[in-house]
């Protein structure tokens, strides 16, 4: 702000005060609220998750703080088996192989967009807003249909003689339907990042006679890189945490954290252990998140 | 700059991933229009499963239930948000990051992360209240609709602040120039220009409230079922013709709400980035 003339310090220290008084005054109900509605809650969440214990009958009750709902996640169960452990490890590399996958259709495809003429950009980039806005569940569900007993695809793969069992309730149907569900997430960052692009640069490596495979690994792919975290971010953290995509296309044999957490709830009535596991996976993406923001992200 | 030859690939590519975007779409769309009781035999078209789901007391009720959220939580987050934007754009103030975290926080934590965050807070809420007042009180619209407005604050905020963002200050300054007091500068100066960005956080509100499966179903009680909420307890135990039809009625409600959001956005450029599923 430029200084004017007759402006003292001390009404500049006055307004400077007026200024703090209005921006909090047109916050606070914002602020209240979430402070009402999300802080108090994650803290409840937190202290069920320390001083709570499950009684035989499934209530919780209240006791000394301890750390034994989180050991719970590394202990084995009554069989012997590590299956909180399993059940981690399975939704992580599943949503690291969707983020791969969502990441190689995707890239081609926002490059593809990005290098069409204005017109034909916008008709191809309402064509990927279209899938991103509908709904998630409906989309999931369309894939139940495709893949099931006698869904199309099954009649396609036993018709060319491949496989006459469908692929619902696998772990291939809870990657298609996860891959499905978040691409559109990946494409629409990514093809923020190339469409603002200086392409002089690439023009300036090609006539300093980089072959196109160079100028795209060296110019192209490194200005791209915000797009690629930006869009990573967005199809790990959804996937990871996942709940409707494994309920609807995934088995018994398939749980992910996010159904696992559901069902401490409504089926075991552990609200300890399913409060610990919740603060876990809320922990895992902050700091996905505090990644993103530290490479300089701010798209979110 | 790319040759001919990797051009016909990338086309190639692209006309691929966007079959696999529509083709589900598509062939979900096309059965709900079969007359069979069973979803993948097709024995002619008929619009039974559309009559069907008319006089369908539970769907209808679903219906009501979720445009009611829908309304009252892109109203109130609308508000809230507008306001948090103005606030955390505009002024310089002590806590201003606290709450700027605190803002953040909504969207990048877990659907199931935060569905069970709200129901233990409500239990918790229920039960003081029973203690200290007496009446009983459970869940159901109200919950819902509270919770909704929880994580629909945020996206709201975010997306009007982008659009003040890219705001000149000096059109604001001008007008305090030309003797507006903070109210009129307010109304005939900085509202009409974060309109869009006001319209396009309604749009995103609405669309989060009416896909919202996961913290609904926690925060529900008896009789206040939601549509995504029904229709996931119908798919769970299987595949119908039914949901065909319901499904196809959502579809095309999304689709509507992008045209009008492209409509309001139109010079603006910018769609607004970032959703929850």
């Amino acid at each position: 702000m430029a200084t004017r003339t007759g402006v003292t310090p001390e009404l500049e220290a006055a307004a400077e005060r007026a200024q703090a008084r209005r921006g909090l005054l047109v916050s606070l109900p914002a602020y209240v609220y979430l402070v009402v509605f999300f802080a108090i809650p994650l803290v409840i969440v937190f202290v069920v998750s320390v001083f709570g214990r499950r009684n035989p009958r499934g209530a919780t009750v209240y006791g000394a703080p301890s750390l034994d709902a989180y050991r719970k996640i590394f202990e084995p169960g009554p069989d012997g088996s590590y299956l909180v452990l399993e059940i981690v490890w399975r939704s992580l590399w599943l949503s690291v192989l969707t983020t791969v996958i969502c990441l190689l259709l995707a890239y081609p495809l926002a490059y593809y967009i990005g290098t069409r003429s204005p017109r034909v950009r916008n008709v191809l980039l309402v064509l990927v807003m279209i899938p991103f806005w509908s709904n998630f569940l409906v989309r999931t569900y369309a894939w139940r249909v495709l893949l099931g007993r006698s869904g199309p695809v099954t009649a396609v793969t036993s018709a060319l003689g491949l496989t006459d069992t469908p692929m619902i309730f696998t772990v291939n149907a809870v990657l298609i339907g996860l891959v499905y569900g978040f691409l559109p997430f990946m494409v629409l960052p990514l093809y923020a990042a190339i469409e603002r692009m200086d392409w002089s640069l690439v023009e300036a490596a090609r006539d300093l006679y980089a072959s196109g495979w160079q100028a795209f690994r060296k110019v192209t792919w490194p200005l791209s890189r915000p797009g690629v975290i930006a869009g990573s971010i967005l199809v790990f953290i959804p996937a990871f945490g996942a709940y409707v995509t494994p309920e609807i296309l995934g088995g018994s044999k398939t749980t992910l954290l996010g159904s696992y957490i559901v069902r401490q709830f409504l089926q075991a009535r552990d609200a300890p252990f399913g409060s610990a596991l919740s603060f876990v996976l809320m922990s895992v993406m902050l700091g996905a998140t505090i990644v993103y923001f530290r490479t300089g992200g701010k798209t979110l | 700059m790319t040759s001919r030859w990797v051009n016909r690939v990338l086309g190639l590519h692209s006309w691929v991933v966007y079959l696999f975007f529509y083709a589900p779409i598509a062939v979900l769309v096309f059965l709900s229009f079969n007359d069979n009781r069973l979803v993948t035999v097709w024995t002619g078209a008929s619009l039974r499963w559309y009559r069907e789901m008319l006089q369908n007391d539970q769907v209808l009720a679903a219906i009501r239930n979720s445009l009611i959220v829908a309304a009252v939580s892109t109203l109130v987050s609308v508000i809230l948000g507008t306001a948090a934007a103005l606030g955390l754009e505009r002024f310089r103030w002590k806590g201003r990051q606290l709450f700027d975290g605190l803002l953040y926080l909504p969207i990048i934590i877990p659907d199931v992360t935060m569905a069970v965050m709200m129901l233990l807070f409500f239990v918790q809420v229920f039960g003081f209240v029973e203690l200290a007042f007496g009446p009983r009180i459970g869940l159901g619209l109200a919950t819902i609709s509270l919770s909704h407005i929880a994580f629909n604050i945020s996206f709201v905020a975010v997306v009007v602040r982008a659009r003040l963002a890219g705001l000149d200050p000096a059109l604001e300054e001008a007008a305090a120039d030309l003797y507006a007091d903070r109210r009129r500068a307010f109304l005939h100066v900085t509202l009409p220009l974060i309109m869009p960005g006001v319209l396009g956080g309604a749009l995103l509100a609405l669309t989060l409230s009416l896909d919202d499966v996961v913290i609904t179903s926690f925060v529900s009680g008896p009789g206040s079922t939601t549509l995504p909420v029904y229709v996931f307890g119908l798919v769970k135990r299987g595949v119908t013709p039914l949901i065909n039809a319901v499904s196809t009625v959502m579809l095309v409600a999304s689709m509507l709400l992008v045209f009008v959001s492209l409509v309001f956005q139109r010079g603006d450029g910018k769609v607004p980035k970032g959703t929850r599923q």
